[in-house]
């Protein structure tokens, strides 16, 4: 058995899973301390359950804090941030953009050094590894523990981005290292700022996966534990310390997760409506489809891989008024305060939830409340709702052809009519635990991004020899070898390059390889 | 006029509406004209009938492929150098630097040459929008040699173009910038100041800014494609405006091929039946509704967010957006059968003749008190 917790904003969900079937699920408050809150909600759901604590193979964790810390600029460190590619990019130093008091946090230590390669892989200058060496001894002299580095066309060619990792940890082994073509992809400014976001969150991982790591210890489960990442697959401990930025989504990726696991489906979309907000996500072969875009975090401009949420200002506590002859649903929400504040409640704030009641397609709190509510207003609501969700399907949507839509979350009780442009509407039992259920699936993932030469390699060569490579990282990352398989292929011919160059960019995954058998 | 520091994301919005979908998205641009001015100090800016008429006036551009831009940016030397490499080739030193394209990034760059040169910007350029290639300039067209053309890379390699025709330096160029890397800087057609008050579109930086400031005041009201269209009425070029469609997109078919995105658009109407195709090389060249043209090449088709009329480029249209389609008359020195011959219809390898759009609708009249 295993254990999936999702720790959100307002509530940390735990569920037990034994194979495909659900045992146990709780929902309790999120605490200052995360893992306090992750003690508690582990303990009551073994409690309710009456599970065992060695029947159980491992425990799956979902967590926002890392992004939290980022957009709130809390324990961020100082950080090295190294350029190669002058004397290219000179015009704009690193963090140009950024807010300020977030650039004070990370500081003005910046050594833009040359190298780096053109496009097509071709060395534009010579690498300047004096520079490097210097650069890393003013490091050492600041007392800077955590680095970033990027350089340039490094998603094409690496090999300058791992030389300066070594040459870091020769004159600072304890250094954290963060290389920009593990994380993101060409649009070098974007791809830098994730490096040093990464980079200045380094102290905070290797605390956060102690935390975990302890408050297991201290519950006594001695299985190993996983944290979800953006793409909805597993990462351990370790990759954790060296990457949290890969975290920064998985809240909505879990709970598409979850959605694709209880309906079953693959292809779907998704919307999981909580009491301020809806995202709506699309589903491809069970995983979410990722963004294309650049994606702002805290003010900063990234193009790391998230997936495409859209989210919408609709949950079951969205304020509902009267405006002109129609009604205005949302963006305005009474939030976590649904149980004083909306009127089935005893509150006196017309909220989406009390539409859901008064139409009679949901049964909560105390109907006799909404007598005075006049039903041309709640039919009118209904509409909106509905209008709401409608028009978020469909910007999400990747074809005109009708999809199934699954609803998860606390807030699914609002959707009762047909959307247009979806096949069926689903609510699955246990939507409410969706993103719990949703990093308790075990699977993990191992993925090869590289340009290749059709012309002189082929395409079926290169497409096995990613696919091999990518097995080896998922395997390594602890997959069951007989269940992997490749699950995303995606070839971009570089338009400028002659010979045929193509960027292929080839995942797999797997199950994870647990001790307990049949634990999948 | 003048320009300051907190208007360069205005003018970039405004550079990126005028760059109906091409001309790259100016925010590596807008960065780079903002630290240019930060160490060197804004750059005075000259209206074009103020510019002597024997004053050596050169242009400033990037030229080569937008999305390696965004990897190998400028090292900012490289603008300033393309200037004077072609100086050292003329014997004279630049008086003025002159924008060639108003839309997309080539609206920051020429910035970020007169800052760190010390010299005046002029308020005009040679399109009022954004054209995929050398040739299609209002300078060209009128009689002002593209070349010499200096082409010089972040290594300050540098190449000098002489050609008989702008066509030909176009290609010149195109093939010289695979080997410096896709992404250059370059002068080309230094002119004198009579020469380019005689062929180029004058007030274009001040029209772009003006344009992003009425999206972005319109937003605070809460409509800002119709504040846009009531600015765009009140201007000398683009007044003769549209919002031809609005809808969102159900259908996209993108290829690179040759260096350019060429493809076609297709939208639906949220409540009726109607549907636009846009067909685009870089730049949106034909809008059709139900079949019918409704603005054609060199009059602008700008696809824009329905909601927040933030101009969207042709790599970042995605299926299911709501958007606005808003159509505007070309400067009218760019409708000139001259003109045409360079950048018209034909040129893009469509085969219906220029109509303006003012002829296509009906319902379109000159903006009131304007003169056309």
């Amino acid at each position: 058995m295993r254990i999936g917790v999702d720790v959100g904003g307002t509530n940390t969900d735990a569920v037990i899973m034994d194979g495909r079937n659900l045992i146990a699920a709780i929902k309790s408050p999120t605490t200052e301390n995360v893992s306090d809150g992750i003690v508690a909600a582990i303990s009551t759901v073994l409690q309710q359950s009456g599970v065992s604590k060695n029947q159980i193979a491992s425990v799956m964790i979902g967590t926002t804090q890392f992004t939290n810390a980022f957009v709130e600029r809390k324990n961020l460190l100082p950080v090295g941030v190294f350029r190669i590619a002058l004397p290219a990019t000179k015009s704009l130093r690193p963090m140009v953009d950024w807010p300020e008091e977030i650039r004070q946090n990370i500081g003005d230590a910046s050594y833009l050094l040359r190298g780096g390669y053109h496009y097509d892989g071709r060395a534009n200058v010579p690498f300047d590894e004096k520079g490097v060496m210097e650069a890393v001894r003013d490091m050492k002299r600041r007392g800077l523990k955590t680095a970033a580095v990027t350089a340039m066309f490094s998603p094409v060619n690496d090999d300058l981005e791992i030389r300066t990792e070594e040459i870091i940890r020769n004159e600072i082994p304890d250094a954290k290292v963060t290389l920009s073509s593990r994380i993101g992809r060409i649009g070098l400014l974007e791809r830098e700022n994730t490096a040093i976001m990464n980079a200045c969150l380094a102290e905070m991982a290797t605390r956060v996966v102690q935390s975990f790591s302890k408050a297991l210890k201290d519950l006594n489960i001695q299985a190993p534990f996983f944290i979800s990442q953006n793409d909805g697959t597993l990462m351990q401990a370790a990759d954790v310390e060296k990457y949290p930025v890969l975290t920064f989504a998985s809240g909505p990726t879990n709970s598409m997760r979850g959605a694709a696991f209880l309906s079953g489906l693959k292809e779907a979309l998704v919307a999981d409506i909580g009491g301020t907000t809806t995202d709506i996500g699309m589903l491809s072969g069970g995983f979410p489809r990722e963004s294309s875009v650049t994606v702002d975090i805290g003010g900063v401009r990234t193009n790391f891989r998230m997936p495409d949420i859209l989210a919408l200002g609709l949950g079951g506590g969205s304020h509902v008024v009267p405006e002109g002859s129609g009604v205005k649903v949302g963006p305005r929400s009474v939030g976590y305060q649904l149980l004083q504040k909306g009127m089935v409640f005893g509150g006196n704030v017309l909220t989406a939830t009390d539409i859901a009641v008064a139409c009679g397609y949901a049964d909560i709190g105390d109907r006799s409340k909404l007598s005075g509510l006049p039903s041309a207003l709640a039919d009118k609501a209904r509409a909106r709702i509905h209008a709401i969700v409608a028009e978020g399907v469909d910007r999400m949507k990747t074809s005109a052809d009708p999809v199934p839509l699954i609803l998860v979350g606390g807030g699914s009780v609002l959707i009762h009519d047909d959307i247009p442009g979806t096949s069926e509407v689903i609510i699955p039992e246990n939507a409410g635990v969706a993103n719990a259920i949703g990093a308790s699936i075990a699977q993990v993932s191992g993925e090869v991004d590289r340009v290749y030469s059709y012309e002189t390699k082929g395409r079926e060569a290169a497409i096995d020899e990613a696919r091999k490579e990518a097995i080896k990282a998922a395997i390594a990352a602890g997959a069951d070898a007989q269940t992997v398989e490749v699950t995303d292929i995606e070839e971009v011919p570089l338009a400028y390059v002659p010979g045929g160059a193509v960027r292929l960019r080839l995942k797999v995954t797997g199950d994870l390889q647990l001790a307990t058998p049949g634990a999948i | 006029m003048k320009l300051a520091i907190e208007d360069l994301v205005d003018l970039a919005r405004g550079a990126a509406l005028l760059g109906t979908g091409g001309g790259g998205d100016p925010y590596i641009g807008r960065l780079m004209a903002q630290e240019a001015i930060r160490e060197c100090g804004m750059p005075e800016i000259v209206e074009l009938e103020d510019v002597p008429d024997d004053a050596q006036v050169f242009t400033s551009a990037m030229l080569g492929a937008p999305s390696v831009l965004i990897e190998k940016i400028a090292s900012g030397d490289d603008v300033e150098t393309s200037v004077r490499k072609l100086e050292e080739r003329l014997g004279r030193r630049a008086d003025f630097i002159t924008p060639i394209e108003i839309g997309g990034c080539n609206s920051m760059i020429p910035i970020v040459a007169a800052a760190r040169m010390g010299i005046p910007l002029v308020n005009a350029d040679g399109m009022g929008r954004a054209f995929p290639e050398l040739q299609m300039v209002t300078f060209n067209v009128y009689g002002v040699s593209a070349t010499p053309l200096a082409m010089v890379d972040e290594n300050l390699s540098s190449v000098v173009i002489e050609t008989n025709s702008a066509k030909a330096a176009e290609d010149f160029a195109r093939v010289n910038a695979v080997q410096m890397g896709l992404s250059v800087m370059i002068s080309c057609y230094p002119m004198r100041g009579h020469e380019l008050k005689k062929t180029g579109v004058p007030g274009t930086l001040t029209m772009a800014l003006n344009i992003g400031r009425a999206i972005a005041e319109g937003r605070k009201s809460g409509n800002p494609a119709e504040s846009l269209i009531a600015f765009l009425k009140t201007n000398p070029y683009y007044g003769r405006c549209k919002i031809l469609f609005t809808g969102k997109i159900t259908d996209l078919r993108r290829d690179t091929s040759r260096g350019f995105t060429i493809g076609e658009c297709t939208l639906q109407a949220i409540d009726a039946q109607d549907v636009m195709k846009i067909t685009f090389q870089n730049e949106n060249l034909v809008a059709k509704m139900n079949g019918r043209t409704v603005a054609i090449v060199p009059d602008l088709i700008c696809i824009m967010d329905s909601e927040t009329a933030e101009p969207i480029t042709t790599e970042a249209l995605k299926y299911g957006q709501r958007v606005s389609v808003v159509g505007m008359s070309a400067a009218p020195v760019m409708r000139t059968p001259e003109a045409l011959s360079v950048f018209g219809p034909s040129c893009f390898g469509l085969k219906e003749e220029f109509t303006p759009i003012e002829i296509l609708h009906g319902d379109i009249v000159g903006a009131e008190g304007v003169n056309v």
